[in-house]
């Protein structure tokens, strides 16, 4: 009973550190950049602002748009809040864990990216399809480099659970394995092409031309445009909250552990997720934008490491 | 025909050696109820043939009775997965070595329950439209008996009597519009191919019963091949019932043959037989040729399966054509189902019980799941022609205002075919992509790569049916209209659209509770993976301890974070929407009713990246831009193109071979009487030598 109150309470206490933390990490990554850059920057508070300012306003629509501008916005920050609600932060053993399936959350995502790029196809726009073709076929070599990244942790959990995956790589004692390290590249290279960011797109792009992920929002204004910003700082957290629990699960509070050990997963995720913005804004500031279909090769080596991750595993389990 | 039709009834009092007084009454009439429902069936095609423009009536009696008939294939097919096979049901005609028989065992039932939904929901469908040429009726109910009866044959014979009546039945429907040129060019190569499934069939029929010295499937079974001889029968099944299937590379028919046809016969014939087609390769490698084979009999199809999923994927983001696209979207699914038979068998062939159940269990549900999907979008595609006057994707646009309830199912359909959670095409690819990342445990180092390889593909497939579902939709049912024809659809009747909202209800359905369905097929799956599998219940399990896939708690998730969302936004931002002139980056809107249809983004345009990225290397895509030099006063142009890698590497040098030995035979008119008689007398000779040296050896 203390055990299932324990899971709903993390459960919830995760989905409210989630959603606090996504606009957070957002304007951090930004103000950082801003600082590396020698500007002063935005405060990191600055994506909440927006938001607020966002909804305040009286949303546009074009007068030929059809019920997908208004629906989709909604099923896409329901799709990435579901998500993101399964994969694990501070602690394990959440009320949700059990469904906590990588495929599972590949899919939300998937559902999520399919709802901007009808949006994108809605009115009917140049841009809105071009940005809307561009990002499906990126996803077309990014869900392989991902399978095949999951594939190393999977044969070494037993699962494609996510969290049991993060409890096994934290009490397995698997060490520094080679094998994880090429899959965490693999896995970094996709969240980058997955979040939009530097080299594959640039997320504070003006120009039309160059862009992906903004060209599908072109059409969105007041609260349709605040939820899409806001699904977009949801997946970028997931996808680094997925690394941290897969790659850097020290620290986790265990299933069934008390307040003090949820207060230390707490700081510890806190750090590691500072630590990862850190190291986007350092990557992201040293790299210039690559072609658009230059993208194809960037996620193209990212399968060919997961691959890589992969034989050398097959190897080693068929020695011992 | 008619001796049958007399001797059903009588056929309730033979005596007979197997089962007991109350099994036979138990399960006899199962059995007596298909023969009937296929011999009524059979006799729809009589008033048929008097169907006409002026006679409509005609064409509703057929389409009632099909969709009837197909309500019976369901309600028998769920009575015998339920209750068990029943014992084999001798017919009064076929070969006088060895009589004909129905049977129906857990394998068949599932597949006449593919049957049964995808022609119920297609008569539904072709009950309301407007009817198309009379000769389309006659061979819509020889269609499906031919299915029906091959799903329920019993021996070889009635098997590839089925499964003849099917392709001639099915080529007479390609054929039925053959006032266009396109269209009998597809119809010729829709026979062409038939004829070769049909051969390598017959050829494989006849090294099976030449082995064991029997057709019935019981007496098949004990005396499974071997050495050479499975070898010939697993290359010459894959070749058959491959060709029929769709499966790389003898998928060229496909394309071409979807499209021809009416909508519902193409929804029947994407949904439903390729399915058979499927089923008669299970029946074969997975049944007939005995419990064990080697676990390399799972590479080839692994390996044709991940092919053709990728090639199908990728053709359907290049297709101009609603149905075109649609039919290189099956190309894809069937390569799912074959890759996924592909491991059941590898992991069956290496004693992994528990796996080959999963892979089985993909490979059904997702038979199932697409066999209703495709159904519905094939019936979206037909009712957007009806409405929209068009199939070119180029010609049609803004449907979803004119067309509400066409939209909004096709967008259902679309989401399942796009494996999008939590429809039912995600939850059988769950299962696929659960296998997949389980078959690491085949051990060989090869194996393991090919799967990782394998693994890879099959991601890429399905991210690419998802941008083609994206294309389809946001180019036919979003936007503006791009042609005056488009802009006045309107929504189709009553009847159609309760076809359309009857699919997308089963694909909701059927994505929410898979588990079921799955607890339903679990007969099956054992039959294929020879391992009793999970129960799964509510939810699907990856197997004992594993991951688990909950769809009904995702879906209430996700319904719980929309409520949520809407209403803490109605009251932090609740202003009403207001509509204006588009924006368009700053655009102006150019002077017309629609704007300029141009200025969208087309078929070929959104294509543009994966032609670039994938399909200069795969599918030879060309790209040619004619620019007009600075001052000359005309037209710029973009042509785009691509060839499938089967057309110059199986096609052209087949269509030489045939010319070169059309050439040789020629010479043949020129023998003397004595040479002809002396050819006749050495066929005769051969022929003896072959069957005394394969019922010898």
């Amino acid at each position: 009973m203390m055990q299932a109150l324990a899971a709903i309470l993390t459960q919830l206490l995760h989905v409210a550190l989630v959603v606090l933390a996504a606009p957070l990490l957002v304007g951090g990554i930004r103000w950082l950049k801003a600082r590396m850059l020698g500007r002063r920057g935005a405060s990191p508070l600055q994506p909440w602002r927006d938001l607020d300012k966002l909804l305040r306003k009286r949303p546009v629509l074009a007068e030929n748009a059809s019920a997908v501008s208004e629906v989709a916005p909604y099923l896409g920050f329901a799709a990435c809040l579901t998500a993101l609600a399964l994969v694990p932060s501070f602690a394990l053993g959440m009320a949700l864990a059990p469904l906590a399936d990588l495929l599972l959350v590949a899919g939300l995502l998937a559902l999520a990216r399919m709802a901007l790029a009808l949006t994108g196809l809605d009115v009917g726009t140049a841009f809105g399809g071009l940005g809307a073709a561009r990002e499906m076929s990126f996803a077309s070599f990014a869900e392989p480099a991902l399978l095949v990244a999951a594939l190393s942790f999977v044969m070494l959990a037993g699962s494609s659970n996510l969290d049991q995956i993060a409890a096994a790589l934290r009490d397995g004692g698997f060490g520094l394995r080679i094998s994880l390290a090429l899959a965490a590249a693999a896995m970094l290279a996709v969240a980058v092409a997955e979040n939009a960011r530097v080299p594959v797109d640039n997320p504070a792009t003006h120009l039309e031309l160059t862009m992906v992920h903004e060209a599908m929002l072109l059409e969105s204004s007041g609260r349709h445009l605040a939820l899409w910003e806001a699904q977009a700082a949801l997946r970028l957290t997931l996808w680094l909250a997925l690394i941290v629990a897969i790659f850097l699960p020290f620290g986790t509070a265990p299933a069934g552990a008390g307040p003090l050990a949820w207060a230390l997963g707490l700081l510890a995720w806190v750090v590691k997720m500072a630590g990862l913005a850190l190291a986007l804004a350092v990557f992201e500031s040293a790299i210039a934008k690559m072609r658009v279909f230059r993208v194809p090769e960037f996620l193209g080596a990212a399968l060919l490491l997961a691959l890589l991750a992969a034989a050398l595993l097959f190897v080693s389990t068929g020695l011992s | 025909m008619l001796r049958a039709c007399c001797d059903v009834p009588l056929l309730h009092l033979t005596p007979r050696a197997i089962g007991s007084t109350g099994e036979r009454f138990r399960t006899f009439p199962v059995l007596s109820a298909l023969g009937l429902v296929i011999l009524a069936m059979l006799l729809l095609a009589v008033p048929a043939a008097y169907g006409g423009p002026e006679r409509g009536w005609v064409g509703r009696l057929v389409h009632a009775g099909s969709l009837a008939g197909c309500v019976g294939f369901m309600a028998i097919a769920v009575a015998a997965l339920l209750g068990g096979a029943p014992a084999p049901l001798p017919l009064p005609f076929g070969p006088p070595w060895g009589g004909a028989r129905l049977a129906l065992d857990a394998l068949g039932a599932w597949f006449l329950l593919i049957l049964g939904l995808a022609g119920a929901l297609a008569s539904l469908f072709a009950l309301g439209h407007p009817p198309g040429p009379a000769r389309s009726l006659v061979p819509y109910p020889l269609f499906l008996a031919g299915m029906a009866l091959t799903l329920a044959a019993g021996d070889l014979f009635t098997l590839l009597l089925g499964f003849e009546a099917m392709s001639f039945a099915s080529w007479a429907l390609v054929a039925a519009d053959h006032e266009q040129a396109e269209n009998r060019h597809a119809a010729r190569r829709y026979l062409g191919f038939a004829l070769f499934a049909g051969a390598c069939l017959a050829a494989a029929a006849g090294l099976l019963a030449a082995g064991a010295g029997a057709l019935d499937f019981t007496a098949l079974r004990e005396r499974p091949p071997e050495g050479w001889r499975a070898a010939a029968i697993l290359a010459l099944v894959l070749a058959g019932a491959g060709a029929k299937a769709g499966m790389v590379p003898l998928h060229a028919w496909l394309p071409l043959a979807h499209p021809a046809a009416p909508s519902h016969v193409s929804a029947l014939m994407s949904g439903a037989m390729t399915k058979v087609a499927l089923y008669v390769l299970a029946r074969f490698l997975f049944d007939l040729c005995g419990p064990a084979q080697p676990v390399w009999w799972g590479v080839p199809l692994l390996v044709l399966g991940v092919a053709g999923a990728v090639l199908g994927g990728l053709r359907a983001n290049l297709e101009a054509d609603t149905k075109t696209l649609l039919a290189c979207s099956t190309i894809e699914n069937i390569g799912l189902i074959l890759a996924a038979l592909g491991l059941a068998l590898a992991f069956r062939g290496r004693d992994l019980g528990g796996l080959a159940t999963l892979a089985a269990g993909a490979a059904l549900l997702h038979a199932l799941n697409h066999g209703v999907f495709k159904t519905l979008l094939f019936l979206a595609a037909g009712a957007v022609l009806h409405a929209a006057g068009s199939r070119r994707i180029d010609r049609l646009g803004g449907l979803i205002h004119a067309m509400p309830v066409t939209a909004a199912c096709a967008m259902l359909g679309a989401g399942a075919a796009a494996a999008l959670p939590p429809l039912s095409g995600f939850a059988s690819e769950w299962l696929l992509l659960q296998s997949l990342l389980a078959a690491w445990k085949l051990g060989d180092i090869t194996l393991q790569v090919l799967a990782a390889a394998a693994l890879a593909l099959v991601g890429m497939a399905v991210a690419l049916a998802a941008a083609a579902m994206m294309r389809l939709i946001g180019l036919v049912f979003l936007g503006r209209p791009r042609t005056p024809r488009g802009a006045g659809a309107h929504e189709v009747g009553r009847l159609e659209r309760a076809a359309l909202v009857l699919a997308a209800a089963l694909t909701l359905a059927f994505g929410l509770l898979p588990g079921a369905l799955l607890d339903l097929a679990g007969p099956a799956v054992a039959q294929l993976a020879g391992a009793a599998p999970l129960r799964h219940g509510l939810g699907l399990l990856a197997g004992e301890g594993a991951a688990a896939y909950l769809p009904w708690l995702v879906a209430l998730l996700l319904a719980a974070c929309l409520l949520a969302t809407w209403l803490l936004l109605r009251r932090r931002s609740p202003q009403a929407t207001q509509r204006g002139p588009v924006w368009n980056g700053g655009f102006i809107d150019p002077p017309l009713v629609f704007g300029d249809p141009l200025t969208q983004p087309s078929a070929g345009g959104i294509a543009q990246p994966l032609r670039r990225m994938l399909g200069t290397s795969l599918l030879a895509a060309r790209e040619v831009v004619d620019m007009p030099r600075p001052g000359e006063p005309r037209a710029g142009h973009y042509a785009a193109s691509f060839r499938d890698p089967s057309e110059p590497f199986l096609l052209a040098p087949l269509a030489r071979a045939t010319d070169a030995l059309a050439g040789r035979a020629e010479r043949l008119r020129d023998f003397s009487l004595r040479q002809c008689l002396g050819l006749g007398f050495a066929t005769l000779v051969l022929l003896l030598a072959l069957i005394a040296w394969l019922e010898g050896g």
